[in-house]
Order: C-alpha cells, then sequence, then structure tokens
C-alpha cells in the first residue's frame, strides 16, 4: 500500500534526512518513533505528500506521489490521506459539520452530509454537529480533527505526534480512537511520535535515528 | 459548503475589523455617488433648460443672473428692458425666433412668467389637460406646480409680488388655471404661464404698490409709462448670428447678451472647483480604505497561515487559498459598495427635500450607469488590497508551516 525507497531530503543543502526502503501493507498500524530532531516530522510530510524529496519515491496504492502535479497532488492527497496534526486547527468560523464537509469539497468529493453524521456518531461527537470550535474542549477538538482526517475514507491515516499535548488519560483515548477509526475505515495509520507511553498498543514499530 | 462560504464566514468571524472596512469603503463610494448624481443632475438640467436657447437678453449686469433667472428661474433678474427695444431686436433678419419674459410674481414659490406662444414651441410644451392661457389673467401651469399646489384647470390663485414669499398679494386679480403641462422633465414643469399683458396689468394698479416695489430695488416689468419686459430668449437663424449678434446688443443697446452655454459652462467650473476637492477627499478615503483591507488581511493571513496550511493538506490548491483571499476582499468591497451607493442615494433624496428651490431640485430616485463603474472601482480596490496577502497565501510551504507550529 505504502512504499518508500531511497528518499533523501536535503535543506539549504545538507543532508537532514535519509530514509532507505519502506514498505506498509493495507490496514497495517505503524508507530514512528524517534527523538526530537531525528526527521519523524519531515518524514510523515514526505509519506503525506507535503514535501518533495530530493531523491527517491514515494509510492501509494501503486501511484508515485510526487509524479503528480500540484493540482493532482492536492487532491490524491484529500482523497487518499487523512492528515491528524499535534494541534486540532480546525476552521473557527465554521461549525463541526462545516470543518468535515469543506474537507470533502477540498478534496474533490460530493458533501455527504450522511457521512459526516457516521463520522461524527462513530466518535461520539454527533451533538456536537454545530458547535463552533471555540465551544469545544481540547480532547473534542482532536476528535474532531481526527474526523476531518477520516471523512474522506483515507487509504493512509497519518498522526504526527496527536498526544505531545496531553496528559494520559487522552493520549490512550485519541490513540484508541485513531486506531478504531483506521479499522473502521480500513485506513492504513501510522503515528509518529517521541511518546513512548504509546508503544504498547503497536505491533508494528519503526525507530528513525536522529 | 465552499470557498464563498468560508470567506463570508471569516468575515462574520471578525465583525469589528470588517465593519470598519466596510466603514471606510462605503463612505468613499457615498461621497462619489453624491458627487456623480449631483453633478450630472445639475449638468443636465443645465443643457434641458437651455437647450434651443442660444442668446438671453436682458438689462445690464451680471450675465450669469440673468441666465440663472432667465432661464433656471432661480436668481433674479437683473432688472428691466424696454419693450420696443427688445421688439427691435426679435425683428434683427439674424433672429429666427425671440420669445419675451415678463418675470416678477410667484405662486407659492413658483415663478409666474409672462410670455407669449412662441414659448410653447420654444419647449415644445404638450398638455395634459385644458388649454393654453389665451386671455388675460389665464395661465398654462407645470406639472409639479399643478401637483404641489392641488391645481386643477379652473382653479383660480393669487399671485404674490416677488419672485419668492406670499407676504405682499396681488388681490386685484385672480389667475384662472386653463392647462396643466404634461410632465417636461425641465423647468417649465416649476413655472406658471401667462401672457405679458397679464403681468403688465397686475402691475399697473395700486400707486402705493409701485412705490412698495420700487423701494425694494427689486425690478418692475412695467416702469415709467413705458412698457417693459425682464428679457428676450432668442434662437438665431444661423451660426454666423453667433458671432455677430451679442457683440451688436452689447455694445449699441443698452442692453446686455449672455449665452446660456457660456454661462452654464462658467458656473459649472465654479461648482467644479468645490466637485474637485470632494472627488480626491473621497479617492483618499478609497485609498485608505484599500490600506484597510490590506492590513487586515495581511494580519488575518499571519494569524491563519497554519489553518491555510491544513487546507492544503485536505486537499485545496494553491489558486483555492488565493481565491479565498480575494474573495474576503471582493465581499468586503462590494457590500461596502453597495452600502456607499445606498446612503449616496438617501442622501440627494435628502438633499433634494430639503432645497428651496424648486427649479433645480436634485433627486436621489435617479440610477446612473455609471454607479455600476463605481462598483466596479471597489471591485478593484477590493482585489488590489488583496493581492499581496492572496499571493502570499498561494505560495504558503505546507511542510514548513506545519513544522514551525508543531
Amino acid at each position: 500500500m505504502l512504499q518508500v525507497q531511497s528518499v533523501l531530503h536535503q535543506y539549504k543543502g545538507q543532508v537532514k534526512l535519509q530514509f532507505n526502503n519502506w514498505q506498509v501493507n493495507q490496514g497495517e498500524q505503524w508507530l514512528l518513533l524517534g527523538n526530537s530532531g531525528s526527521g519523524k516530522t519531515t518524514l510523515m510530510h514526505i509519506i503525506s505528500g507535503l514535501l518533495k524529496p530530493a531523491e527517491g519515491e514515494v509510492m501509494i496504492n501503486n501511484q508515485s506521489i510526487y509524479q503528480l502535479k500540484t493540482a493532482k497532488l492536492d487532491q490524491f492527497r484529500g482523497q487518499h490521506i487523512g492528515i491528524v496534526f499535534q494541534q486540532p486547527h480546525l476552521i473557527s468560523s465554521l461549525t463541526v459539520t462545516e470543518n468535515l464537509l469543506i474537507a470533502q469539497r477540498f478534496a474533490g468529493l460530493p458533501q455527504d452530509k450522511t457521512r459526516v453524521k457516521e463520522v461524527l456518531s462513530s466518535l461520539n461527537m454527533y451533538d456536537k454537529r454545530s458547535s463552533k470550535p471555540q465551544q469545544l474542549s481540547q480532547g473534542q477538538m482532536q476528535r474532531i480533527a481526527i474526523a476531518r482526517a477520516v471523512i474522506n475514507k483515507p487509504a493512509l491515516l497519518v498522526a504526527d505526534e496527536p498526544t505531545s499535548s496531553l496528559d494520559d488519560e487522552n493520549t490512550k483515548a485519541v490513540l484508541d480512537l485513531l486506531i478504531q477509526q483506521s479499522e473502521l475505515n480500513n485506513a492504513t495509520l501510522i503515528v509518529a511520535t517521541h511518546d513512548n507511553r504509546v508503544k504498547e498498543k503497536f505491533t508494528h514499530q519503526y525507530v528513525l535515528q536522529g | 459548503m465552499n470557498i464563498f462560504s468560508i470567506s463570508y464566514k471569516d468575515l462574520k468571524a471578525n465583525p469589528l475589523n470588517a465593519l470598519l472596512n466596510l466603514l471606510l469603503i462605503s463612505f468613499g463610494i457615498t461621497i462619489l455617488t453624491v458627487l456623480l448624481l449631483a453633478s450630472t443632475q445639475i449638468g443636465d438640467k443645465l443643457d434641458q433648460n437651455s437647450k434651443d436657447i442660444d442668446l438671453v437678453v436682458g438689462a445690464k449686469g451680471s450675465p450669469l443672473q440673468l441666465i440663472l433667472s432667465s432661464i433656471f428661474y432661480i436668481d433674479f433678474p437683473t432688472g428691466n428692458i424696454p419693450l420696443k427695444d427688445a421688439q427691435k431686436l426679435a425683428r434683427n433678419p439674424l433672429v429666427k425666433r425671440a420669445v419675451p419674459l415678463a418675470l416678477g410674481d410667484n405662486y407659492n414659490g413658483y415663478r409666474i412668467a409672462g410670455t407669449d406662444t412662441s414659448f410653447i414651441s420654444l419647449y415644445q410644451l404638450s398638455l395634459e389637460k385644458g388649454k393654453f392661457w389665451q386671455q388675460d389673467f389665464e395661465v398654462t401651469v407645470g406639472q409639479n406646480v399643478a401637483t404641489a399646489a392641488h391645481l386643477k384647470v379652473g382653479s383660480r390663485f393669487f399671485g404674490a409680488h416677488g419672485l419668492t414669499g406670499s407676504s405682499d398679494i396681488h388681490k386685484s386679480h385672480a389667475y384662472i388655471v386653463t392647462g396643466i403641462l404634461k410632465p417636461q422633465h425641465n423647468v417649465t414643469d416649476n413655472i406658471v404661464l401667462t401672457n405679458v399683458a397679464s403681468v403688465w396689468k397686475m402691475h399697473e394698479q395700486p400707486e402705493e404698490h409701485k412705490e412698495k416695489a420700487a423701494g425694494n430695488g427689486k425690478p418692475e416689468p412695467f416702469e415709467n409709462g413705458e412698457k417693459e419686459i425682464t428679457s428676450l430668449l432668442i434662437q438665431y437663424r444661423s451660426p454666423m448670428s453667433i458671432i455677430l449678434f451679442p457683440r451688436m446688443v452689447n455694445q449699441s443697446t443698452n442692453m446686455q447678451a449672455a449665452s446660456p452655454a457660456m454661462e452654464s459652462t462658467r458656473l459649472f467650473s465654479l461648482i467644479g472647483v468645490g466637485i474637485d476637492t470632494l472627488q480626491w477627499f473621497a479617492y483618499f478615503i478609497m485609498g485608505v480604505s484599500a490600506v484597510s483591507v490590506f492590513i487586515s488581511l495581511y494580519n488575518s493571513l499571519k494569524e491563519r497561515r497554519y489553518d491555510l496550511a491544513v487546507m492544503r493538506t485536505m486537499g485545496a490548491s494553491p489558486a483555492a487559498l488565493f481565491t479565498l483571499i480575494i474573495l474576503k476582499a471582493v465581499i468586503l468591497t462590494l457590500v461596502g459598495s453597495i452600502i456607499g451607493l445606498f446612503f449616496g442615494h438617501l442622501i440627494m433624496q435628502i438633499i433634494g427635500l430639503y432645497q428651496e428651490s424648486s427649479q433645480a431640485k436634485l433627486t436621489g430616485m435617479v440610477f446612473m450607469k455609471d454607479e455600476f463603474y463605481l462598483i466596479f472601482t471597489g471591485i478593484c480596490i477590493g482585489i488590489i488590497a488583496a493581492i499581496i496577502p492572496a499571493i502570499e497565501a498561494y505560495r504558503t510551504d505546507i511542510s514548513k508551516t506545519l513544522s514551525r507550529s508543531s
């Protein structure tokens, strides 16, 4: 499902990340571990089609994503990759439902309110559908961010440090939700973190050496 | 849910910011609308009312005053001219048509003009009801006069001495309305027409009245036992008359000749100084509003750079982010322009309601094609103000922005 081949990333002429081959199958759940500065975020951005590497190739469902033109890559990302960040960063002027509908719109998919209801219900957030982000707690906002990442049934769900600012209880809850949603949508899950609390949740792990 | 909805909701989420921008834009557009409506209406009125009149001959004095009193019925006449001198001019071969005017009285602020049937053909007047005046003290009234004073065919009224006010009423003779003009959309909508003899007879009567009138300096159409009129509206027979006739009047008679075209241009250039100043002020306000829109968009861009990067991760193209920023500015400037147009028309309507002179009534109920240019200008200002923030949004480096924030 995901193949990363000999990726090299440079910044101002210096090699910042060198990554050999990595193959991930459909539906697998991976934990990408590494200390700060080890290149986890860079690798996640490369996998997500946000940062073109200087060398190497990233294939998702047999599509070499960096061979796509910008507009096509944007659409591909919207339709096939769901991304969860450390901060939820929902659009504050839109309601919860609108935040999910706009994700469908940006991906070039039809706006499906039934799907919105389905996802929000699975995250126990349907009763907050008309709330604005600022009316939600941090934990609730993170759930909506997860809902937004899975709304388009992505093949790949990536989460970059989704628990670093959360306490133990919320860390567990967010990880459970990510795993639950990836299973529910048959998506491959990759979680990048330096948080050792989450190790036991994942059978597949990759440790990046900084 | 689309880009437009996000732009609109973003603006709604910052109401004070949006309000400030709307105020500035609408203020500038309001001033420009008032100037556009006023200058166009004044220009149109000048053209409509002086159409087909090549020259006005009256007593010596200010030529502008002569034009204002004899064509626009606004100012006081410069004096009177002897009827026999006027008739001599009217018979000049360079003159195609000469229309006498005898002014001196009013009815409820509407001027009573003594003239003859050539006035009808000069202004191509047509009747809505009744017939044109024939006998002494018969009058045909303009549409606005009939409406405002509730006059019908057969109504009787007394004229008052002077060109405004109703304190000195001529009770010796009542005028009778024989006809009402169709709306002419020129000065004739606001005047009362009768024959010259009626004006003379009205002023023939009491001796004490004559003394009073002479004492207040206002011109009398009948003085020293010699018949007089206020002015003569002249149409030339040929373009050659333009050069010869005014010079002949000004040099060889005691009268003055004033060209409506020249005096209108002079009047407009006098008003033009004020219009130009206000116009520059409006441009300045529009410039300030452009800067204000730019600053608020740029600040919001700085605050929401991460949000924009997240939108890109959801599949939004750089063009979508560019459009998002441009749309915000366009919504602001479009709404601001429409509000500005509304207030421009409202202010013009209020000015029209409080205007003392019925002759040059301005209105806000006129809509012009040029107003679309004002909206277009407003939108262009929005786009110009938004272009730099929009390009910045377009160039958002997703990875760098997200890395900085995480």
